[in-house]
């Protein structure tokens, strides 16, 4: 009951401060294709990744009903939306995890279709996660290559050249500008950030061209977010798109450069940074679109 | 740096100080007849089956698994190679039956835990040690078959003297056995990438599934692996005793878990040590030996077992909590 309630209060507070006109009412953001990015792009540019009509059911239950949105080279694109709207589901049908009920995922200019989170990578989609995903029991180079240890095939076993895994992890993360004492130090005697800092150079390892995050500074220390933001506008420098899950305001108006919102599984609204405030987005998670100042989080913290 | 180095160098080769010293604590009270040659030979000759099963246990419990079974699959091997011995089939084939049924005994229990989602491995292999101890007396009819083919008994039961010991002492067969067995697994735990999964699945199954790698596939071979070394200590046996008995190995899983353990892997995954397994089965072989030959009665030395194991995991508790920042 009290969310709904909620809601109404502040879709009034948001058209009471609308008829003020304090602030100039903007419009409701497009939903569905994110056309404002494209028109702020050159026309020609085709989008690295797109999605249409993205549907998933699992039984009886519809986590995605309709989802369209298109994502281009280099750009940070944040997703947001309450618990439940379907954000991981469809960040794992991204990320070759899921398949889905109906719809299109083209890459590249290819549809593409992923049985395994092996083909997505095959591609270059790769996936990040909240609580990391790494053996801590393994030093660092090997957590970057596991899977994929680079060496040479003999009867069917993969003799893994330790030489080369531990100069590759090194230089890798000479790059990206992650500083550890060696990469032969065990995960498990990192801390939360540098843990997390080797979840996305192992993303990066090979050639990626889309990383998600789902949450990645979700479980840090504060301190520690900073630096693992300052990565992620670095894997943008190096032409890598990104797509970040976050429930932190912060997160996504210090790297991305558009915003996209689920509400009940499907698009709610969306746009480029600089046409949109913190307020709004949060509106757009509780499901209300286009107001500009006293929402209770407002309230709360201002 | 100085200090953590110093760590990492005990954690690693620690174990090897405390046999070491079990040696040379048992030469000082039994001087002449520890270091005999008959003595060490014996003590190899007794340990190299549960050297097997304890390296075969080391695999599984790497994945946080572990395998009941071993003890009886061991003994079908031993019995059901009697039997295809008694049958009069050809040693070729004969020698190649211990390892071939426990390779098909760790196929059931890969493939029950992983196709059928057993929740625990300890409930497939529990009912695997049963089914295996119950095939055991089922081909023996409940009894010990004996009278094997030189060729059969010839790991079990050959000593090497190589000129410089007087037969029938010497270095026994079993006892290169167990060292390539030990060094090929090493090899494979250590350089391939297979043995690296193995590692990281111990350490975090998700990261293993999330990076790719099909952990129901590696679990299955990590228990045929473990399958194939209760097999071969199964022909190890059966040559040293001549014989193929049906109650052999009874409680031997649990020695082979004890080794693992006081050889300092983690019964939760992902660490522990090849080296370690072995020095763990001899710390146990050492402890059995020298109380015998101190005249020691069995009940302590039993007693003796279980106190070290609780030590071993207890100085390793210690020393997990110093290391891992939390």
């Amino acid at each position: 009951m009290f969310p709904c309630k909620d809601k109404n209060e502040i879709a009034e507070a948001a058209s009471f401060a609308g008829q003020a006109g304090e602030e100039s009412l903007k419009l409701a953001p497009e939903v569905s294709t994110g056309e404002s990015a494209a028109k702020a792009r050159p026309p020609s540019e085709a989008p690295l990744l797109e999605a249409k009509g993205i549907v998933k059911y699992f039984g009886a239950i519809t986590a995605l009903r309709d989802v369209n949105f298109r994502l281009y080279r280099g750009e940070v694109l944040g997703v947001v939306g309450d618990n439940g709207a379907g954000k991981s589901t469809l960040m794992k049908i991204l990320s070759g995890l899921y398949a889905p009920s109906q719809g299109e995922i083209i890459f590249d200019g290819r549809p593409v279709q992923f049985a395994s989170p092996k083909d997505a990578r095959r591609i270059g989609i790769e996936m990040v996660y909240q609580d990391f995903a790494l053996a801590g029991n393994l030093p660092i180079f090997e957590n970057i290559y596991l899977g994929r240890e680079p060496g040479r095939r003999i009867f069917g076993l993969n003799i893994v050249d330790l030489a080369k895994a531990r100069s590759m992890a090194a230089e890798h993360l000479e790059r990206l500008k992650i500083h550890v004492k060696s990469v032969e130090q065990p995960v498990e005697e990192l801390s939360g950030g540098q843990r997390q800092a080797v979840a996305i150079a192992r993303s990066t390892a090979f050639d990626a061209r889309l990383v998600i995050m789902d949450e990645p500074t979700a479980a840090l220390a504060v301190k520690e977010v900073g630096k693992v933001l300052d990565l992620i506008r670095g894997l943008k420098d190096h032409g890598v798109s990104v797509i970040l899950i976050s429930h932190r305001m912060d997160d996504i108006f210090y790297v991305c450069d558009r915003v996209m919102a689920l509400y009940h599984g499907a698009n709610f609204a969306e746009a480029p940074l600089s046409e949109t405030n913190r307020n709004e987005v949060i509106g757009w998670i509780m499901g209300t679109r286009g107001h500009q100042s006293g929402l209770a989080h407002d309230r709360v913290h201002g | 740096m100085k200090r953590p180095e110093l760590a990492r160098y005990l954690e690693r080769y620690g174990i090897i100080v405390v046999v070491l010293a079990m040696m040379l604590v048992l030469t000082i009270l039994k001087p002449d007849v520890f270091l005999s040659v008959t003595n060490l030979t014996n003590i190899v000759k007794q340990n190299a089956s549960a050297a097997l099963l304890a390296l075969g246990m080391f695999v599984v419990i790497l994945t946080a698994g572990i395998d009941l079974s071993v003890g009886s699959v061991m003994a079908l091997a031993m019995v059901s190679l009697a039997v295809a011995n008694r049958s009069g089939y050809p040693w070729e084939i004969i020698v190649l039956i211990g390892p071939l049924v426990g390779i098909a005994a760790g196929l059931v229990n890969g493939i029950g835990l992983t196709w059928l989602r057993l929740p625990h491995p300890f409930i497939m292999t529990l009912g695997t040690l049963n089914i295996a101890r119950g095939l055991t007396n089922l081909v023996s009819n409940g009894a010990p078959v004996s009278g094997l083919k030189p060729e059969v008994r010839y790991v079990g039961q050959k000593n090497y003297d190589l000129g410089i010991f007087a037969p029938p002492a010497g270095i026994p067969a079993s006892f290169f056995l167990v060292a390539i067995c030990a060094i090929a697994l090493w090899f494979f735990l250590n350089r391939t990438s297979t043995g690296r999964h193995i590692y990281a699945i111990g350490g975090n199954p998700q990261a293993a599934r999330v990076s790719g790698i099909d952990v129901d596939r590696v679990l299955i071979l990590v228990y045929v692996i473990c399958g194939f070394f209760a097999g071969l200590a199964g022909l190890l046996l059966a040559g040293r005793t001549d014989s193929g008995f049906p109650n052999a190995g009874i409680g031997a899983e649990l020695d082979a878990i004890a080794a693992v353990i006081i050889g300092g892997a983690s019964f939760f995954g992902g660490r522990g040590t090849v080296l370690g397994v072995l020095a763990g089965v001899l710390i146990i072989g050492l402890l059995r030996n020298g109380l015998n030959l101190l005249n020691v009665s069995v009940f302590w030395q039993q007693i003796l077992i279980g106190v070290v194991i609780v030590l071993a995991v207890f100085i390793d508790v210690l020393r997990r909590r110093a290391a891992v920042r939390t």
